[in-house]
């Protein structure tokens, strides 16, 4: 039963709406993380009494936590309360939920914050996609997160764990929750568990699974992915996404999932998710100088790897913007980790404030580059550009171009 | 055939210190050095080379590789000659003890007289290390003190960051070369990788001149000491 919130908490809710009026009339950004911040300050446990009586899901792992939480809302359908402008930490989930009364919540939580944030949100289901290494002179290691998870896990009856059967790192942090939803759904990227996450010996793998000689081994799945299509709980359904990639089928299948935990119709879901062709500025077509730029976030060596692959193998001119920011992680060392030799036979011109750590991992791949100092060097373009840039070189560039 | 080889890099890899390998590889072939790049799985055996590479890890990864190389023939290959760089994790394995999960005492491969304590703190971030004429520039990630012992040179002195214990960085024993900077120090420090090779080939390799200057160059003007 919901309870009604306490006179701090009122305080604490009316600053932050404030707040953020104040923050989006003076049009610096949408003023969310501020407000939430002070809401927090006022009243420390306000996300409680805000997520309180509604249904929520969370979705976490290090790569495409931003698309699926806009999959699981854009499949819901009507009124969803997300946190849909990036900042994913308690402050923005309380702005987010302030600013809306909708029954219905989606939100995106970084790695570290789900054992808080699911104690004061209590969700109906949990999503959690994959774990890899990302910005690691400022996270936790991957393996100590995975440990984390594990302990918050088993705590709730009622609570569905959506989960990635074939990341062996989000099988371990969800094998003690008790009602797991596994989903075998494409997850190129094994680098970062080739030791059991139990016990640490080699893992085996064959025939598209995976397991130890200790018993740790891929859990039998619910939801298959299948070529242009997938399998939940036995019913077929064909997918075709406007969104590119493998990864991003991996995303839709484990949104319509969580979808299907909390009782919505999963064709109908379907629809509404494959209509989707863009998710904060990514995956979108921009305009810049003249040039239609295709704009891709890649910030760690998962989500690099898997958007290298959608490159057109014709020798096409591809841009990479690199900057190592607090955002970002000031280590940019993950370089040697993305398969770059993925790129010989295009010609890749550097940008960002690390263009010289860039360049000097392409010319070891033997990959051909250009150091560009200032984006008026860059060349003209007949066809779209292929731009990836991490973090806050996205939004550089985010900010520079315009919509199609 | 120069032979370098990158030492289970599934379990220490964590920092991009697979790159090193590859700048060795890459820096030798410039210089018309036939040269062959392999690395050692978990259930492998240890590959002959010239070269062995160990790279940074967490503690579980740590502690099974350690346990891997002990078994393997690489103590006595490098006491046979063979050039052993590690960094990080790597660096610690090679000494007589390091601490892993809290202050557990764990042994070493006990190549050098070089032990690892849990430091009080954990070092993040820039390093900057003067070695003689050169500056050794990089980034660092670990939780270990690390005392040398008589007979064993530091690498260099710190000018920024931690390194051992605040005041050197890395050491220099025979063929053994260990540092903190984690992977790709190398990628970052051409002069480096070029003194390792120049220690294996037996003479003095012509500059290569490349963008992995200009980033070293740039590198040492970011990091002030
Ligand atoms: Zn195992």
């Amino acid at each position: 039963m919901s309870q009604s919130p306490s006179p701090r908490d009122r305080l604490g809710v009316a600053a932050l709406r404030g707040l953020n009026r104040v923050s989006r009339a003076s049009g610096r950004g949408s003023g969310t993380v501020i407000g939430g911040r002070v809401g927090l300050a006022i009243s420390p446990h306000l996300l409680v009494s805000l997520a309180q009586g509604r249904t929520s899901i969370l979705v976490s792992g290090t790569n495409g936590k931003t698309t699926t939480t806009a999959l699981v809302a854009a499949g819901w359908g009507g009124d969803v309360v997300t946190n849909d402008t990036g900042s994913n930490m308690p402050a923005g989930h309380v702005a987010a939920l302030a600013g809306s009364t909708s029954p219905r919540v989606a939100l995106e939580v970084d790695e570290a914050w789900l054992g808080a944030v699911m104690s004061e949100v209590d969700p109906r289901v949990v999503v959690l996609l994959n774990l890899s290494r990302d910005q690691l002179d400022r996270a936790s290691e991957v393996r100590q997160l995975a440990e984390r998870w594990r302990g918050v896990l088993g705590d709730a009856d009622d609570r569905v764990v959506v989960a990635n059967a074939n990341d062996p790192l989000v099988v371990y942090a969800a094998s003690d929750a008790r009602n797991v939803r596994w989903c075998d759904v494409p997850t190129p990227w094994q680098a970062d568990a080739q030791s059991c996450p139990r016990c640490t010996l080699a893992l085996e793998r064959a025939d598209g699974s995976w397991y130890c000689s200790c018993g740790f081994a891929k859990p039998t799945a619910i939801t298959t992915s299948l070529r242009n299509g997938l399998v939940i709980a036995g019913e077929h359904y064909e997918m075709r996404l406007a969104l590119p990639g493998a990864f991003n089928e991996a995303n839709a299948a484990m949104a319509l999932t969580a979808l299907a935990a909390v009782d919505v119709d999963v064709h109908e879901a379907l629809a509404r998710i494959e209509a989707v062709t863009a998710v904060a500025g990514r995956f979108t077509q921009r305009r810049w100088n003249g040039r239609t730029l295709r704009l891709l976030l890649a910030k760690n060596p998962a989500g690099f790897d898997a958007l290298l692959s959608t490159v057109e193998p014709d020798g096409r001119d591809v841009w990479i913007a690199i900057n190592a920011r607090i955002a970002d992680g000031h280590d940019p060392s993950w370089l040697y980790d993305v398969p770059f030799e993925k790129l010989r036979g295009h010609l890749v011109w550097c940008l960002g404030e690390r263009r010289l750590d860039l360049a000097t991992r392409l010319d070891y791949a033997g990959v051909e580059f250009r150091v560009v100092d200032d984006v008026d060097e860059l060349p003209g373009a007949e066809r779209p550009v292929d731009l990836f840039a991490n973090y806050t070189a996205f939004s550089e560039w985010l900010a520079r171009s315009v919509p199609c | 055939m120069l032979t370098i080889a990158n030492l289970v890099p599934d379990l220490l890899g964590t920092y991009g210190d697979g790159g090193n390998a590859l700048v060795l590889a890459q820096r030798a072939r410039a210089r018309g050095e036939e040269t062959l790049l392999v690395s050692m799985a978990l259930n492998d055996e240890l590959p002959d080379a010239s070269i062995y590479l160990l790279g940074g890890g967490e503690d579980g990864p740590q502690r099974l590789a350690c346990d891997v190389l002990a078994r393997s023939s690489l103590a006595s290959r490098a006491r046979d000659g063979a050039t052993v760089v590690a960094v990080c994790a790597g660096l610690q394995i090679l000494g007589t003890t390091f601490c892993v999960e809290g202050d557990d005492r764990y042994a070493g491969l006990g190549l050098c007289d070089v032990t690892t304590a849990r430091g009080s703190i954990r070092s993040v971030g820039e390093l900057r290390v003067r070695v003689g004429e050169r500056l050794l520039v990089g980034f660092e990630n670990h939780g270990g003190r690390t005392t040398l012992g008589d007979g064993v040179l530091p690498f260099g002195r710190v000018e920024h960051g931690r390194g051992n214990d605040g005041v050197y960085d890395g050491f220099r024993a025979g063929t053994l070369w260990a540092t903190y900077a984690h992977g790709p120090v190398l990628a970052q420090n051409p002069w480096f990788a070029d003194a390792v090779l120049s220690s294996v080939l037996g003479y003095e390799l012509e500059p290569l001149d490349s963008v992995a200057d200009l980033l070293y160059e740039e590198r040492c003007r970011a990091i002030r000491s």
